[in-house]
């Protein structure tokens, strides 16, 4: 079954991810999918079509709470992190060309 | 006090010494610290240590302390894993995607430690995202296994294993997808324990798969981690699935010596899976054997499905990591990639070069089985195995109270025994990963010492919210299995 992820899915899935990924690291990339996969082909022997899907292991439902206006983080806090700030603002690569 | 008095030494120990002024807490973080200094050269589990804070925390402590306001962690040194969210403290998940990174607030789980008046000595080095079972992905240093340096500590929460058994800190907070706490601490002769689902809350957890993660307590003792459960455990506003249920006193009773009469303890047959160490084998059929000796109605049994829960596991986790970490993306916080001409190359170069091959594996992995054509067939029928494994875990628990089996198929292996394929690293954590699937606690327990002087860990599951019939069943183990008190040579 190794042969049923390409090299050129690799390189599509990878640009879907935004990593970029040189030629060899997409090879590379590959072999080790095709293995992981072909471990994971073992839940084809599994007839689960009377279960349902379980998103979670608990059964839980939407958690709503009251509509009321909160305190945030101060902007400073939020800000201190960012790698390139321009007073209050984050400077980021222009979006439009 | 004796620089030494630190190695061993349990929560009730600490707590002892503490209220009976033998020791002040300013002491036991200095003598905490000083260890660190003596062995973390060697064992590496320390992504951070936090003097300053540490003994600013402990002077707090001895202050409460003779105010008569002691609680049960009061001045007690700890570490939290390097996933948890420490105001003012650095929280890298071991990857140089969050290097440097100075989380604005703190964890629910690390504010209740707090509350109680902790003392925080350091954060722990983990697999990069808490991905992986050896915390040989951590972008910074491998940990080593105190038992053995050669060695892994397991992972991904090695480092808090290490630092535990190395006696580095009194106890630690691991957290837990797919064995994550219970595996390491089965490699380092530690004690840990995934709670249910919900039961601990995951706000300022740097999320990995947000259906599975966990935090737990890893200690010394049962007693230990039931002390540290009460403290960290319930309902959270802040975490959409945190369970609002009471919490009992775990520790309570815990004391007391009992036999195990009146309880069905269920082995299931495939949990003694193929490539299983002989030793380990034995080991787990003696630990049976003991909980019979102890009163238990001990059965065989059958968790038919157990074998799909590896592929289950392998579709849904990464799926989950492949949404959560589409978050780092160099414009908020973090590594990010300035010498890039353009927006997108900025976004592709940052998380090409922040994240290690196993993140960039399980993300790419995570959205091949999410994209179009391949969901039906992988994440939906990943779910649906799912449910099937989970209804099989409740049908279980109708008849036992308990099943039980080893932690890890094997005890530590050597430093890059397994690095070099994926899928064999994946299969250390074959006997854990059902409960997170299934949302039941876990824990694992020392039962003993392999020939070549390495810990095997006993592995206790139970339903969901039945974390004080594990711990009483761990803690009647431990009592019989005669472990407490054993330290690594280090």
């Amino acid at each position: 079954m190794t042969a049923r992820i390409t090299t050129d899915e690799i390189k599509h899935l990878a640009l879907l991810c935004r990593i970029s990924m040189s030629d060899g690291e997409a090879d590379a990339m590959r072999e080790q999918m095709a293995n992981i996969l072909d471990n994971i082909d073992v839940l084809n022997q599994v007839d689960a079509s009377g279960a349902e899907p379980a998103a979670h292991s608990v059964d839980l439902t939407s958690v709503m709470r009251e509509d009321e206006a909160r305190g945030s983080i101060p902007a400073e806090d939020a800000l201190a992190n960012a790698p390139v700030r321009d007073g209050d603002f984050i400077r980021v690569k222009a979006v439009l060309e | 006090m004796d620089a030494d008095a630190i190695i061993g030494l349990t929560i009730s120990e600490a707590r002892a010494l503490l209220d009976s002024r033998q020791v002040s807490a300013a002491e036991l973080a200095r003598a905490a610290l000083d260890r660190i200094g003596a062995v973390d050269g060697r064992v590496q589990a320390f992504v951070s240590v936090t003097e300053d804070l540490a003994m600013s925390q402990a002077e707090a402590a001895d202050r409460r302390i003779a105010a008569g306001d002691a609680a049960p962690l009061t001045g007690v040194p700890m570490q939290l894993k390097d996933n948890m969210a420490t105001r003012g403290v650095a929280t890298t998940c071991s990857s140089r995607m969050l290097e440097g990174f100075v989380p604005p607030y703190d964890a629910t789980a690390a504010r209740r430690l707090y509350a109680q008046g902790a003392v925080l000595v350091g954060k722990g080095n983990m697999d990069e995202f808490a991905m992986g079972s050896s915390t040989e992905n951590s972008a910074f240093f491998p940990t080593r296994n105190p038992w053995d340096l050669a060695r892994v500590p397991g992972g991904s929460s090695g480092g808090p294993a290490a630092a535990v058994a190395a006696s580095e800190c009194v106890y630690s907070l691991g957290s837990d997808t797919g064995g994550s706490i219970r595996q390491p601490a089965a490699l380092c002769g530690a004690v840990g324990m995934k709670p249910t689902y919900g039961l601990v809350s995951r706000y300022g957890l740097v999320a990995f798969a947000s259906s599975l993660d966990q935090i737990g307590p890893i200690t010394r003792g049962v007693t230990d981690c039931a002390t540290v459960l009460s403290a960290i455990a319930g309902h959270d506003p802040n975490d959409s699935t945190s369970l609002n249920v009471p919490i009992p006193d775990y520790a309570s009773g815990l004391g007391a010596a009992e036999d195990l009469s009146g309880l069905r303890i269920g082995v299931p047959r495939e949990y003694f899976v193929d490539g299983m160490d002989a030793e380990v084998e034995r080991s787990t059929r003696k630990s049976i054997a003991m909980l019979e000796d102890l009163g238990a109605d001990v059965e065989e049994m059958s968790l038919p499905h157990t074998a799909y829960a590896l592929a289950v596991y392998y579709i849904l986790a990464p799926s989950e990591c492949s949404a959560n970490l589409a978050r780092y993306d160099g414009v908020k916080y973090g590594f990010s990639a300035l010498a890039a001409d353009s927006m997108w190359e900025a976004l592709e170069r940052t998380r090409a070069e922040g994240f290690g091959p196993e993140v960039k594996r399980r993300i790419m992995l995570g959205t091949y089985a999410l994209s179009a054509g391949y969901y039906d067939a992988f994440y939906l029928k990943a779910q649906r195995v799912r449910s099937i494994i989970r209804a099989e875990f409740q049908d279980a628990f109708r008849r036992f109270d308990a099943i039980v089996s080893a932690t890890s198929p094997t005890t530590a292996f050597r430093l890059g025994e397994k690095t070099a394929d994926p899928v064999q690293m994946y299969l250390s954590d074959v006997l854990t990963l059902p409960a997170n699937i299934a949302g039941i606690p876990g824990m694992s327990v020392p039962a003993g010492l392999s020939q070549d002087g390495l810990p095997i860990g006993f592995q206790i599951l139970a339903d969901a919210l039945a974390e004080p019939t594990m711990l009483r069943i761990a803690r009647a183990f431990e009592r019989a299995s005669g472990w407490e008190g054993k330290t690594p040579p280090i």
